[in-house]
């Protein structure tokens, strides 16, 4: 009925259209990305921080949902580009006023832009625009929802890649509310799609989402079983609103079962590395400790998000080169 | 008028019928299934050979949209679009707006639709005033106004208590109470199934026992109350087991399954296709093939269109802000005959599930050709293929999934009441 992701985000010839979601994108492809991504990592260590390569194409961060990071990160990785960036904070425009994300969309097709960053609160929101978009225009999903954060996930596995090499050993713990998040979604995508050996989540019932399973884990209720011997650690985000609505008594109570402390990561392998998307919540999901410490590398992860960002933008926008040239 | 129609294939199952015979009509009324009476002088005869002919086809649920949104259809769009499908009888649920808890609202709707001379058009009246779910309506007065039944439609009646006594307040009238089982509080603000795809599309999920729960208190309120009970739109393969063994121990229940529950599942909403979205929402393989095999065994009394047409805006949307509901007239009968030609279902299943089943729970005498029931009447091509798109729907609402596929079975005539209210070519 409606092209899968795949078909959707990849042209004929293998190349990256949009990039929406890991899930159905293949494995060369993933590692095309990284390969891309280490091409341009030395970029921002330079006095000159750009290379021309998008020079003249207008990349728009159309963000429904506030974001400082994200859209940080987007900003200077189009600028070391050389692309010029529109930054859209559509909770403040005509969005609040009523028009609809089809009118949205068609009033800033007008202004002949070359690529949307979207993130917006409604899954498949990336999905929607990627179809209704005109024929030359990439779509990069910066997170919809709770369904994807494809480039979120590429960085961390970069980050993986980088300090822990090959993926075919890695135990992998994704450690939060798995239930509520994308960026978990598009890690389990991306780690399955990789080979990694085990790909666990650990997590209280009420945050494991239905038949989770499916997409390729291990469920662990208990944090030190799900810890053991783990190559990574990987944390989420705990969210306020999750102590209300039955799903958690307390953050206090979550810090005591699920909260990665020195003493519980005792259990984990010696050289194991501990991640997170951001921002932290010390003293929820993480202890200062930890996050200071030296077995996290969430700091580099930032870093590399640039790096990342820079190689899926200049890949999808180089398969509409690509595509149009063959075309003429 | 005096009309014979020879050499169809008849099957009308109230009847037991299924043969190639012929029928004759006279004054709006069936007069004859079987020999022509001797002497019947017929002033119209449709040679029929090839074709098939059933009782018009009643829908036991179809929004017409009018009053309130007749930016989407109106009863003379969505009545004609009915004729077209071979449906003679729309039942509408009291969820327009004004809702139908006066009635004044009743009256209007079947003036509309006697004004637009296609289809029957029958409604439901509100259980609760506003269908607020706290205080119940007027059914004495709207039962006086022609409403079949009662129904709270998608609204939620939470406190039991109100719910019981809506049923007994019901039952006085004789009133059919018609339901919409579902555990508010494990429904609420969901929009697909609670399962695998849910999680893969990070959309949050109703899960199955939103059903079961909503089903198993309106069952024991049945054995407390004896009001005859409908459920509409079963979804779960548990809720009808539960329909099942309640009919077996001589509950007055009876259950209806919308056509896409059918032949869909939540593997179908894909990448978010907002045709998919429909409420309750599509289900598992397992649930699909249980639905299937409790139409087979009677138990899903009826198969209905479940008919919600939009404008096209409606479904322009990310999935979550899509409006839930696919426009099912024009195709109607066309999926119900792929799954005779499947072998799911033989054809006088088919045809008793959009028959006489729906009107056994409406409790009107049509849905069948035995002499002397009003001449509502399809006959349609069974071999005919057409492909259902923009061109061939007839509907105000283009909006469903099933946009493209090739339908084999098409109308030829519709008679209601012995006249013709719609024919594709001469017969």
């Amino acid at each position: 009925m409606i092209s899968t992701g795949k078909t959707l985000q990849v042209d004929a010839h293998g190349r990256l259209k949009h990039f929406l979601t890991i899930d159905g994108l293949e494995r060369e492809l993933l590692i095309n990305i990284l390969d891309t991504a280490e091409s341009f990592a030395g970029v921002g260590e330079r006095a000159v921080k750009k290379v021309p390569l998008l020079r003249g194409k207008t990349i728009v961060n159309l963000f429904f949902e506030p974001s400082t990071r994200t859209r940080t990160t987007f900003e200077l990785a189009a600028k070391r580009l050389s692309a010029d960036v529109l930054n859209i904070n559509a909770s403040t425009s005509s969005t609040t006023k009523g028009e609809s994300l089809l009118d949205t969309l068609r009033t800033l097709e007008a202004m002949h832009c070359d690529m949307f960053v979207v993130r917006h609160a409604q899954s498949g929101a990336a999905h929607f625009i990627a179809r209704h978009a005109a024929p030359h225009i990439s779509v990069i999903n910066g997170g919809d929802g709770r369904h994807a954060h494809p480039t979120q996930a590429m960085l961390d596995m970069f980050t993986i890649r980088r300090h822990k090499g090959d993926f075919a050993s890695l135990k992998v713990a994704i450690v939060g509310d798995v239930a509520h998040s994308r960026v978990a979604r598009s890690q389990i995508h991306a780690l399955t799609t990789l080979g990694a050996a085990q790909v666990r989540i650990v997590a209280p019932r009420t945050l494991v989402p239905p038949g989770v399973e499916s997409l390729g884990v291990t469920v662990h209720q208990h944090l030190r079983a799900g810890l053991a011997g783990a190559d990574v650690v990987i944390l989420l985000r705990l969210q306020n609103e999750r102590m209300q609505g039955a799903l958690l008594p307390s953050s206090h109570e979550y810090f005591q079962y699920y909260g990665v402390t020195e003493e519980k990561l005792a259990v984990a392998d010696p050289d194991a590395i501990v991640m997170h998307p951001g921002p932290l919540n010390r003293g929820v999901e993480i202890d200062s400790d930890v996050a200071d410490g030296p077995r996290s590398v969430i700091l580099r992860q930032v870093s590399y998000g640039i790096a990342i960002r820079m190689a899926v933008m200049s890949m999808a926008i180089g398969s509409h080169a690509a595509a149009e040239r063959e075309l003429s | 008028m005096r009309m014979r129609i020879s050499g169809a294939r008849v099957v009308d199952p109230a009847n037991g019928v299924n043969e190639i015979t012929d029928v004759t009509i006279f004054d709006g009324r069936v007069q004859s299934v079987g020999k022509v009476p001797d002497g019947f002088d017929a002033e119209r005869v449709l040679d029929a050979s090839g074709l098939v002919l059933i009782p018009g086809i009643v829908d036991l649920r179809a929004r017409l949209r009018e009053p309130g949104a007749e930016h989407k259809a109106t009863i003379a769009s969505e009545s004609c679009a009915a004729a077209r499908g071979g449906i003679t009888t729309l039942c509408c649920p009291p969820d327009t707006d004004p809702i139908i808890d006066t009635p004044a609202v009743a009256e209007l709707i079947h003036q509309r639709a006697t004004a637009s001379g296609h289809a029957r058009v029958e409604v439901l009246g509100a259980l609760t005033r506003n269908l607020d779910g706290r205080n119940i309506a007027e059914m004495g007065a709207l039962k006086e106004a022609g409403c079949l039944g009662v129904s709270n439609a998608m609204q939620p009646v939470s406190d039991t208590e109100v719910m019981r006594r809506a049923m007994e307040y019901a039952a006085t009238f004789g009133l059919t109470v018609f339901v919409n089982a579902e555990d508010p509080w494990l429904a609420r603000d969901r929009l697909v199934h609670d399962g695998a795809v849910g999680t893969r599309l990070g959309l949050p999920g109703i899960p199955e026992i939103a059903e079961s729960i909503g089903v198993a208190r309106e069952l024991l309120l049945v054995e407390q109350t004896g009001t005859r009970t409908h459920f509409c739109h079963l979804s779960t393969g548990p809720a009808v087991d539960m329909v099942r063994d309640a009919r077996s121990h001589g509950l007055p229940v009876s259950a209806d399954v919308a056509i896409h529950q059918l032949l869909l599942t939540e593997a179908d909403v894909g990448s978010f296709d907002g045709y998919c979205h429909v409420r309750p929402p599509l289900r598992s393989l397992d649930d699909r093939a249980r639905l299937r095999a409790g139409v087979r065994a009677g138990v899903l009394g009826s198969i209905c269109s479940d008919h919600q047409p939009h404008e096209l805006d409606a479904k322009l949307k990310p999935f979550s802000e899509t409006e839930p509901g696919i426009s099912a007239l024009d195709s109607l009968l066309a999926l119900v005959l792929g799954l005779v030609y499947d072998d799911e279902l033989t054809l006088p299943q088919a045809v008793a599930a959009l028959t006489s089943g729906p009107a056994a729970t409406l409790g009107i005498d049509r849905g069948t050709l035995s002499a002397g029931a009003a001449a509502d009447v399809c006959l349609f091509d069974p071999e005919e293929q057409w492909v259902l798109d923009d061109a061939s729907m007839q509907s105000r609402g283009h909006n469903t999934p099933f946009k493209g596929h090739t339908c084999k079975g098409r109308v030829r005539c519709t008679l209601v009441g012995g006249r013709v209210v719609f024919e594709s070519q001469p017969v």
